[in-house]
């Protein structure tokens, strides 16, 4: 008894909390898109540095797993590189930057380039979690919403987007309907991982810890994003080429490389370029 | 004529006070109806409870739809009921930020209800919008500002556009000309009657001034204290009114 209530704490959460949080994502996964509620717990970090996704991750953890945290791409930014630190002293399990050895990866603003597989988890750190939020600000309403379907808002957005810039100018967080059920706000990465999500082998989970919702789409679940038909979705990206590894397909930064403010275009996804270069 | 909407007995009470007091009302195809009486009389808790945005404490109002099927409202299910709002009915507000998204292109609001309804053709949308746009005397130059910089009749106009894009046949107004300068007043209600004329719409429409609902109606109904006191013709209630407390109300007003 003592030993496996020894395995069930690890991983900073106590077992009510980890337990509360496992049943959140079961039902995420049997609904896929639709936000549960969850008792979002503190966390030794602030709101707004990925507590809803730590949650999420802690609660998914085994000591057998093999963790990879990224931000923007990358896996030595300040926030992906505390989140790694605390699992790895919180759980001792074993961290890498190679997106095809973790089981799982908990990410803020972007989906790594590498196709991911059945054995692996993304976990995302979400802020705003409502897509409906932008025109309806009461939560009574667009929970109504969302039980009746009723998403003719969703498009209001685009059209406004349209009318305004003369295209969806919507770059990050666009909408999208998940099995043809439930639109869901993708967190705040690029629109150019969209289809990535789309019939994605691996699970992936959203935990939004502010705001207390948690979110799943389920292993081959059907993605799409919202659009007219005239004015067709697109996974746009810079039409440039990785200054580092020669990739023409992946999403890109602009960085700026000295102090002449001299400008390069790379990958995000700095695991991929790596392995793009050898 | 065929009836589209009959209510028997509708009751609401706001604690002792009796803000609907068993009434009943019919409106037929076609038909504008005004509701009129003083302040606090109870018009807007009627009309709340006829278009089921108020639950009646008690009572019965059942709508003929587009299908021909009476609808028992008071027990349809909330989704067919929203589907309604959305469809079948229009509820013009008389604070133009009650029926419209102020953050929202005024194109965006006329579109929402076409986009709710299932289109998915930006032009398409955009070439109605338009056509509403005009339609209501606003210039389509003006489709892509926000109503928070449009004058009040011009939001009033805007509310009229977004509620009828999608030809409903029903339609609510809770003085819909009310906190509006006299020749604003006059344009709008011109509007509307060439409107509601054009498309056949049955409507019934709440004030407490009589000048509109003169021009506005076919039929009226006048209230106090949750009653119906008098109910008619426009022209036979108001030139021949019949009860005292209507009597009181016309000559009010000639006294003006
Ligand atoms: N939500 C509410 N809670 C309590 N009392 C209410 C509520 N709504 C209306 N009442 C009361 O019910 C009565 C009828 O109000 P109602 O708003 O229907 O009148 P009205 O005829 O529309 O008046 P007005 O011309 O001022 O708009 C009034 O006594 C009012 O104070
Ligand atoms: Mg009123
Ligand atoms: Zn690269």
């Amino acid at each position: 008894m003592s030993n496996s209530e020894e395995d069930f704490n690890f991983a900073y959460l106590d077992e009510q909390t980890k337990r509360m949080i496992r049943r959140a994502l079961i039902k995420a996964i049997c609904i896929p898109g639709y936000q549960v509620p969850f008792a979002s717990r503190e966390m030794p970090m602030p709101y707004g540095w990925g507590t809803g996704g730590v949650q999420v991750t802690a609660a998914c953890l085994q000591e057998t797993d093999v963790l990879k945290v990224i931000d923007q791409g990358s896996d030595d930014t300040t926030n992906a590189v505390s989140i790694r630190k605390f699992f790895e002293r919180v759980t001792g399990v074993k961290t890498t930057e190679n997106t095809g050895k973790a089981s799982v990866i908990q990410t803020r603003h972007r989906i790594p380039e590498q196709v991911l597989s059945e054995d692996q988890i993304l976990v995302y750190q979400v802020p705003i979690p409502e897509p409906l939020r932008f025109l309806e600000p009461r939560e009574t309403e667009t929970r109504v919403m969302h039980a009746l379907e009723e998403y003719g808002l969703m498009h209001v957005k685009l059209y406004e987007d349209i009318s305004i810039n003369g295209e969806i100018s919507t770059a990050y967080a666009y909408p999208v309907k998940v099995n043809d059920r439930y639109i869901m706000d993708p967190s705040p990465t690029p629109k150019f991982d969209n289809p990535k999500m789309n019939f994605c082998s691996a699970i992936q989970l959203f935990g939004a810890g502010r705001e207390q919702r948690i979110y799943a789409v389920p292993p081959y679940t059907k993605v799409i994003s919202l659009d007219f038909e005239d004015y067709p979705f697109e996974a746009s990206r810079a039409e440039k080429t990785c200054e580092i590894c020669g990739a023409t397909n992946t999403y890109l930064d602009e960085v700026v490389i000295d102090d002449k403010g001299t400008r390069m275009f790379s990958c995000s996804d700095s695991d991929y370029c790596n392995s793009q270069k050898s | 004529m065929e009836q589209i909407l009959k209510a028997k007995a509708i009751n609401k009470k706001f604690g002792d006070v009796y803000a609907c007091n068993n009434l009943s009302i019919e409106l037929y195809t076609g038909e504008v109806v005004g509701i009129v009486g003083e302040s606090g009389s109870g018009k807007s808790t009627l009309l709340n409870c006829l278009s089921g945005s108020l639950v009646p404490d008690g009572g019965n109002i059942t709508y003929l739809d587009r299908d021909n099927n009476w609808l028992d409202l008071l027990s349809l299910p909330e989704p067919r009921k929203r589907n309604l709002l959305r469809t079948e009915w229009a509820f013009v507000h008389q604070n133009p930020r009650d029926g419209l998204r102020m953050a929202v292109s005024a194109g965006g609001n006329i579109g929402e209800r076409l986009m709710a309804i299932g289109y998915r053709n930006y032009s398409q949308i955009r070439a109605e919008a338009t056509e509403w746009i005009e339609k209501v005397e606003i210039d389509a130059i003006r489709l892509d500002d926000k109503p928070s910089i449009f004058s009040g009749g011009m939001q009033q106009r805007l509310q009229i556009a977004k509620n009828l894009i999608t030809k409903p046949r029903l339609i609510f107004m809770d003085e819909p000309t009310g906190g509006l300068d006299v020749s604003v007043q006059a344009r709008l209600l011109d509007l509307i009657r060439s409107l509601v004329r054009e498309l056949g719409l049955s409507v019934i429409i709440v004030t407490h001034d009589l000048a509109v609902a003169r021009f506005m109606a076919n039929r009226l109904i006048v209230m106090k204290n949750g009653k119906i006191v008098e109910t008619g013709l426009t022209d036979q209630v108001l030139d021949d009114p019949q009860h005292s407390y209507t009597q009181l109300l016309v000559s009010s007003i000639l006294k003006v």
